[in-house]
Order: C-alpha cells, then sequence, then structure tokens
C-alpha cells in the first residue's frame, strides 16, 4: 500500500469517527438526521477507496449501498417521520453534552488500546482501521444509550453498524453476500423500527421512551 | 444372578410403561400392584441366593456415557439391599392390591409406583458413578411424583416442593462427591474409584458431601425438615416404601461410598457421625412423641432410626479406623440388621396407618381410638409392629437394638480421648431415643386403636380387605420370625460384613438354643426363643391367675365413675395429654415450646385459653436464613425485569466495556 493510499484511507476513517462524535453533541433531531447522511456520504467514500486500493470491485457495490441506502432514503425516510410526527424540535438527551463527549473520548481510547494490543501482528492498516471501527461502533451504542428517543436511537444503530461495515471493508476479501445480508437486514429493521414507532406514537401519542417503560409498570 | 435383579428392574420399569399406555386407570390397579410382586420376589429370592454363598457377577450395558456403558454389579453388600427392597416391595404391594382399590387418583400412582422400586433396584445394582446418580435421581423424581399424587392439597405441594429442593440439594452433594473422588481424569466406574488413592482431606470431604446427598434422603438432622412432611404426604403405600425401602437405599449409599469406596475414615470423623446418629434419633423420636398425625408420627421415627443406624455406622468407622475389626463387625451387622427390621416393622406400621386411614378416612390420633374392637386384625398386627419398633423381646426390634448397645459396650478400649467421651454420651441419647420410642408408640397405639372412638368415622369403621392384611400379615410375620430367631439372619450378614470390615461375628447358627454370641459368652448373650418362652409363660399364669381369681368374685362397693365423671369421649386420654409431660420437660430446649394461658378479665364471660406454641429451632436458625437471603437476591435481581430500554442497552454496553477493558488490561 501506497504512502498517500494509506494516509488517505487513514483519514476517511479517522473521519467517520470525527462524524460520529458530531452526532453525538447534535440535540436537535434535523440536524443529527443531516450529521447522520454525512456518516453515511464518509463510510461510502472509505469503502469506496477501500474498492480503489484493494481493487475489489464487490465493494463499490457495497459503496453504492451505503450511499444509496444509508445516506439518502433512510435520512429522508426518518426526516418524514420526524416531520409527520411533529417531534422535530425536541431537545432528547438524557446525558449532558459534555459528559458524553468525554466518555466518547474514553472509549475512542479504549477501542485503539484493545485493538493495537490485540491485533500486533496484522498489518499497520488492519490495526488502525479495526481500532477506528471499534470506536464508530461503541460510540453508536453509546449513542443509543444517551438518547431518550425511539428515532435518534435507530439512528444510534444505524451508526453502529456503519463501523461494522468498515471493519468488514478494511478486511481483505469480505464476501459480498455477507455484505448485502448485513444491508438487507438493516434495511429490514429499519422498516420494522420504523412502524414500529408508528405503532408507539398512535398508542402513547409519542415516541419518548418513557412512556412506553411508565406503560410497563416501571418503578421508578 | 445379576440377570435375575437386572431383569426384575427392567420388568419393574416395563409395569411402568404399561401403566401409562393404559394411562393409569383404576381398572388396571390390582393387576399392576399384583404383577409387581414378582420381580420383587425374583430379586428377594436372587438377594437371599448370593447372601447364601451364590456367585454375584457384573453386566456392562451399552446405554449411559458413550465410553463408559452402564455398569452394574452384584455382591452381598447389594445383594444384602436386594433382600430389603424385594421383601418390602413385596409386602408393600400386596398391601396396594386392596389399598389401591381406594384410590381416588390412581393414574398418578400406578404409572411411577413399579418405576420407582425398579429405580431403587437400580441404585443397588449400579457400579459406576454415573448410573448410580442417574438411578438415585429417578428414584428422587418418581417418589416426588408419588409424594405429589394428592397435589390438590395445599400442604401436599408445600411438601413436595420442599421434597425437590431437599432432594435437588442431596443430589448435587453426590454430584460433587463423585466428581471428587473421580478425579481430574474422570474415572467413574467404582471398581477404579475403589483402587485410587486420594489424600486425607479429599476422601474426608468426599465422605461429607456423601453424608449430605445420601442423609437428606434418609433423613439425617439437620436435612430431615422434608421427611415428616412429604412421606405422610404420599399414598400409605407408598409412605411405607420410601420410610421402609428408599431411606435403606440412603444407607447404602452411605456404606457404599464411605465404607467401600474410601475406605476408612481418619478417626476424628467418627464422633462426628456417631453424634450426628445419636442427636438425630432424640430430636426424631421427640418430634414423634408431639405429632398428631399418624402417618408424621411414623415419618418423625423413622427419622430416629434412621438415626440408631448412622450412630451404629459411626461406631463401626470408629473401630476400623483403629484396626479393631472384630468391633467394627459387630457395629456394621446391627446397623445392617436394623435396617432390615426398620424395614419389616416400619412398613408394617405405615400399612396399618394406611388401613387405618381407609377404614375411617382419618390420620389425626385425636379422631380414632377404640379401633381394636372395630378392625381386630389390623390392631393385632399393628401391636407387633408397634411392640417391635419400641424394642421390646422377643420382637426384631430388640434384637437389632441389644446389638448396638453391644457394640456401644466395646467403645472404651478405643485409645481416644475425645471418643472415650462422646460414645458414652451418644450411648445415653440412644439410650433415651428408645425409651422415648416407646412412650411414643404408646401413645402411638393407645389413642388410635385403644379406649373409645372420639368421632363418628372411627366408631363406624369397618375391618379392611384381605389383601390389605395379608400384606401386613407378612411383615408381622417377619417380625416375629427375625425376632426369634436372629441367629440365622446374621450369619446371612456375614458375606455383607466381610466385604467392608475383613471380619464377621463368630458363626451364630452353632451356639445352643439358637443363642445370640455376639463378642463372646462370657460378656453378654441374648436368647429370643428361652425369652419368649418366660413371656408366654407368665404371662399365660397372670392371665389365668387373672381370669381364675379375678373375676370369679363378686364384690360390693361405693358407687365409682371410673375416673370419667362426664361420658364424653374427649375426657379420655388423648394425643395432647399423652404428649404434654414429654413437652414439658424436653419441650422447651427441643421445640422452643411454651404454654400460654390466655385468662379474661374479672368479669369477662369469655373461656379461659390453654395454647402450646411450639418452633422448630432447626428451621429458624438454619432454614429461614437461607430462604431469606435467597428471596433478597432475587428481589434483588428482579429488579432486572423492569429497566428501561436504555439502560438495558447501557448494560450490554457496560458488559462491553468492562470486557474490553479486561482485554486490554490481562490482554
Amino acid at each position: 500500500m501506497t504512502p498517500i493510499a494509506f494516509d488517505t484511507s487513514h483519514l476517511l476513517a479517522g473521519g467517520l469517527v470525527l462524524v460520529s462524535f458530531a452526532m453525538i453533541y447534535q440535540n436537535r433531531l434535523q440536524a443529527l438526521l443531516r450529521t447522520f447522511a454525512l456518516h453515511a456520504v464518509v463510510l461510502s467514500a472509505a469503502v469506496a477507496w477501500q474498492a480503489f486500493t484493494q481493487s475489489a470491485e464487490q465493494l463499490y457495490l457495497t459503496a453504492a449501498i451505503a450511499l444509496v441506502f444509508k445516506a439518502i432514503i433512510i435520512p429522508a425516510a426518518l426526516r418524514r417521520i420526524v416531520q409527520r410526527l411533529g417531534i422535530h424540535r425536541e431537545v432528547e438527551q438524557v446525558v449532558g453534552t459534555g459528559l458524553t463527549m468525554l466518555a466518547g473520548m474514553g472509549l475512542v481510547a479504549l477501542s485503539i488500546v484493545v485493538m493495537l494490543d490485540v491485533t500486533a501482528k496484522a498489518g499497520a492498516f488492519a490495526r488502525e482501521d479495526l481500532a477506528f471501527a471499534l470506536s464508530v461502533v461503541l460510540l453508536g451504542l453509546l449513542m443509543m444509550v444517551t438518547r431518550r428517543n425511539a428515532v435518534s436511537q435507530v439512528v444510534g444503530f444505524m451508526s453502529l453498524e456503519n463501523g461494522l461495515i468498515l471493519a468488514a471493508a478494511g478486511a481483505r476479501g469480505m464476501p459480498l453476500v455477507v455484505e448485502i445480508s448485513v444491508a438487507f437486514s438493516i434495511l429490514i429493521a429499519f422498516i420494522v423500527i420504523g412502524i414500529f414507532l408508528f405503532r408507539i406514537r398512535e398508542r402513547f401519542d409519542t415516541v419518548d421512551l418513557h412512556a412506553l417503560d411508565s406503560f410497563r409498570g416501571e418503578r421508578r | 444372578m445379576i440377570d435375575v435383579a437386572a431383569g426384575a428392574a427392567l420388568f419393574c420399569l416395563l409395569l411402568s410403561a404399561l401403566a401409562v399406555a393404559r394411562r393409569g386407570r383404576a381398572s388396571l390397579s390390582a393387576t399392576l400392584y399384583t404383577l409387581t410382586i414378582l420381580p420383587c420376589l425374583a430379586q428377594a429370592a436372587a438377594g437371599l441366593a448370593i447372601l447364601g454363598g451364590a456367585a454375584g457377577g457384573q453386566m456392562v450395558l451399552p446405554i449411559g456415557l458413550p465410553w463408559l456403558g452402564a455398569h452394574l454389579r452384584l455382591d452381598a453388600l447389594s445383594a444384602f439391599f436386594l433382600v430389603i427392597i424385594g421383601t418390602g416391595g413385596a409386602a408393600i404391594s400386596l398391601f396396594a392390591v386392596g389399598y389401591g382399590r381406594h384410590e381416588e387418583e390412581p393414574g398418578r400412582v400406578l404409572p411411577f409406583y413399579p418405576a420407582f422400586l425398579g429405580a431403587m433396584t437400580l441404585v443397588v445394582l449400579a457400579d459406576d458413578a454415573f448410573t448410580f446418580l442417574v438411578a438415585w435421581e429417578v428414584m428422587s423424581l418418581l417418589s416426588w411424583a408419588l409424594v405429589m399424587a394428592h397435589h390438590r392439597r395445599d400442604e401436599v405441594r408445600s411438601a413436595g416442593y420442599l421434597y425437590l429442593l431437599m432432594a435437588a440439594l442431596g443430589t448435587m452433594a453426590l454430584i460433587v462427591a463423585f466428581g471428587l473422588l473421580a478425579g481430574a481424569d474422570g474415572s467413574f466406574a467404582f471398581s477404579e474409584i475403589r483402587a485410587a488413592s486420594r489424600p486425607v482431606g479429599v476422601t474426608a470431604l468426599a465422605a461429607g458431601l456423601v453424608l449430605i446427598g445420601a442423609g437428606s434422603k434418609a433423613g439425617i438432622a439437620p436435612l430431615h425438615l422434608w421427611l415428616p412432611e412429604a412421606h405422610p404426604a404420599a399414598p400409605s403405600h407408598v409412605s411405607a416404601l420410601m420410610s421402609g425401602v428408599m431411606t435403606k437405599v440412603a444407607v447404602y449409599a452411605v456404606l457404599r461410598v464411605v465404607f467401600d469406596l474410601l475406605g476408612p475414615l481418619p478417626w476424628w470423623a467418627s464422633p462426628a457421625l456417631i453424634l450426628l446418629g445419636a442427636g438425630t434419633a432424640v430430636l426424631g423420636i421427640f418430634n414423634a412423641a408431639m405429632a398428631d398425625d399418624m402417618k408424621k408420627i411414623l415419618a418423625y421415627s423413622t427419622i430416629e432410626n434412621i438415626g440408631v443406624i448412622f450412630a451404629a455406622l459411626g461406631l463401626a468407622q470408629a473401630f476400623l479406623a483403629e484396626g479393631m475389626r472384630a468391633a467394627a463387625a459387630l457395629a456394621l451387622s446391627a446397623a445392617l440388621f436394623h435396617a432390615f427390621n426398620h424395614m419389616a416393622f416400619k412398613s408394617l406400621l405405615f400399612m396399618g396407618a394406611g388401613a387405618v386411614l381407609t377404614a375411617t378416612g382419618r390420620r389425626d390420633l385425636d379422631g380414632l381410638g377404640g379401633l381394636i374392637r372395630r378392625m381386630p386384625v389390623t390392631a393385632f398386627l399393628t401391636l407387633v409392629a408397634v411392640t417391635a419398633i419400641s424394642a421390646l423381646p422377643p420382637l426384631n426390634g430388640f434384637a437389632s437394638e441389644w446389638m448396638v448397645f453391644q457394640s456401644l459396650l466395646a467403645s472404651p478400649r478405643l485409645p481416644h480421648l475425645g471418643l472415650e467421651m462422646v460414645i458414652p454420651a451418644a450411648g445415653g441419647l440412644l439410650a433415651l431415643a428408645a425409651a422415648l420410642a416407646a412412650a411414643a408408640f404408646v401413645r402411638f397405639y393407645g389413642v388410635a386403636f385403644l379406649g373409645r372412638a372420639r368421632s363418628d368415622a372411627a366408631a363406624r369403621a369397618l375391618e379392611v380387605d384381605r389383601a390389605m392384611l395379608a400384606g401386613m400379615g407378612v411383615l408381622a410375620a417377619l417380625c416375629v420370625l427375625v425376632g426369634l430367631v436372629p441367629a440365622l439372619v446374621l450369619d446371612r450378614l456375614s458375606p455383607v460384613v466381610t466385604a467392608l470390615t475383613g471380619t464377621h461375628l463368630p458363626v451364630q447358627g452353632d451356639q445352643p438354643w439358637l443363642t445370640l454370641v455376639p463378642v463372646a459368652a462370657a460378656r453378654s448373650t441374648y436368647n429370643p426363643l428361652l425369652v419368649f418362652a418366660f413371656i408366654a409363660v407368665t404371662a399365660s399364669l397372670a392371665a389365668w391367675g387373672a381370669v381364675r381369681m379375678g373375676s370369679r368374685v363378686v364384690r360390693r362397693g361405693p358407687a365409682w365413675d371410673c375416673g370419667y365423671p362426664e361420658p364424653s369421649v374427649t375426657t379420655q386420654y388423648g394425643a395432647g395429654s399423652l404428649a404434654q409431660p414429654l413437652r414439658r420437660v424436653l419441650g422447651p430446649v427441643l421445640l422452643q415450646s411454651r404454654e400460654e394461658v390466655e385468662m379474661p378479665a374479672p368479669g369477662d364471660m369469655a373461656p379461659a385459653r390453654h395454647r402450646v406454641v411450639q418452633g422448630d429451632p432447626i428451621r429458624d436458625t438454619l432454614y429461614l436464613p437461607v430462604v431469606r437471603a435467597v428471596l433478597w437476591a432475587a428481589t434483588l435481581i428482579d429488579r432486572l425485569q423492569f429497566l428501561t430500554i436504555r439502560r438495558y442497552l447501557a448494560m450490554v454496553m457496560a458488559t462491553l466495556v468492562s470486557l474490553l477493558l479486561v482485554l486490554s488490561l490481562w490482554g
């Protein structure tokens, strides 16, 4: 791998982590969805760059899927949902932004330490790619934990999945079948969750998870 | 011979399959119980043949663990317990031919009963740890299913739950014990376990675990709590089987592992066993003297007899540890003999209680009375059992308890100060237990069978049918015969005792007039025939004299109301009144019992009340804290059920992050 190729993929993977951080401090849903679209674009670019450097044509398809579904269709659909539900102004973080950002930094540090330890024998690129991917996964999880709204949990889940795709693209020779099945499972998850959002909304007049909890007889 | 025994077990299992196939219909009941007698007789005969010198044998079945198979083996020890299972099973099945007719839910009893017998046989035959544990657990579960036969009653359900918990605890202890014995390379066959050498700590630990596992099944204090609940809850013939036979299978487990597989324990292990046995005996029989329910009294008395057996086993261990083989043989013979006798009279007593239950529908002592006139045969057969269990000569209970005390008297020759102090104390406890047993069974028999009927049901009771009486008659005859010629029984025990202690008692059958001479003629002998002749002659003379000189003479005297100023039946001595003196003496210590008197204020017309409050120190100090801890932990964990989705996610994340942290710190 030439230095320029290495640097570029490093830049793109690092960019993905950066956009993950950007998603964490978005406290409006509309802004969050736009950032998520950006996240998917960066992912698509990273995967495409991998396809170019590894000369693996099927990764172009992966990149295209990511671009079409995750950067365009899903954010647009979620935006429609948010508008129809009328929750585009809601602030819905549970933990303050600063604290979440600090926690996110800790997670990134942790994943880098772990990955560099574990993959001591692998190539430099694979190591850093995996470290970035794990960071993205953990940040997605962090977002799911710190958000109150079901829509933003969907977004957190999708960004978590982006991290998985990044890791998969970095590993050479991942079969396309796996890739496509992952993409479709995500799509189906999105559809199911979307339907559930409306059902929840119909029943409780809100998609705030708090309502669900009190419905289950939650003791606080 | 092994194929006969294994075939009998298989036949029992097939009978259960038949009962399942016919959906346990009531019409099947008599046939099924009659068919169950056959394998029982076969295995009793096989066991007797081996004790008489026939060759045992081994068998490997291609079932179970693939590299192990199921090993079966029939040696003298197994044969002796086969005799117990076979004899008890045959008599009880004969009784059940009649008793089963009155069963309200035969579908819940018939499919399990023959298989329960078969499982007990398999436990005794098993020759590897895996087969043993599987058979043991099957036996536990089947007996649980039988206990739950009348599951619509609340107390039966709670008894079943308690039994299930204790059975699980026991099996777990046994699994751990066999795991320790099998070692790291997993040699589960008994022959390998027997050959292996292990450090003394492991030996003692395994012995302790087996004591917990088998002791919980036998009813050793403090693991006995379930027994007086579960044994009475089952249908009476099952109670007889559980109390008379299954507890012996537990004794077998201790003998097999501690005496056969482990070899002699260090000397300091035996005092624990002796004191545990003696304490269990006193605690059990005291509770029996307090209980009001016929079957509960019998269950508590089972605990006492198991205590006596375990104390004798402890003595045998103490003697073995010092190499006093003759004394060990005496103590072990006493334990085995008592196990056999207890099978006979306790099964008989439970059948008697079952007959009373059939005839009157009641088993509370205070609802019975006067049955000796309504049910003369049952009353006579129960009297035999009561005499035997109270250890009165010339019946079998006396012979075996006498031998237990003979082995206690051999103990001063033991070299350890600790044992010297413990054994006389245990002897005192055992003597107390024997006396209390007599008191408890005077109360049992007197209140239930003598006096006047305390309820209409008792007044209208009718004698039970012939099958039930025959089943009881067989065991009553056995009690008398064994009591009269214990020497012949003891000679049959010698192969077992030789296998476990290396020596045996002097041959008893050669003594003149079948006298029992366990140690030496100079020390002590017992001739049951002589005692029987003496009792028969003196009793006949006394009766003759009473009839001849007493009742012919007409006397005139002042009118006396015979101590019954009121004609009401409640003025008779009842269960409570016979229990009171003992309860006042021992109750405050053993049962935390106290009497409360509620006096109404002057001028108040309310009646004064006299109440007995009693608890159970063992339950309160050992079991309730555990129950509370489990509930506390469960409540704590229960909160996980009600977390928000976000918190579940947070837990997932926390787990992931902490695993990653572990990886980065130690990876």
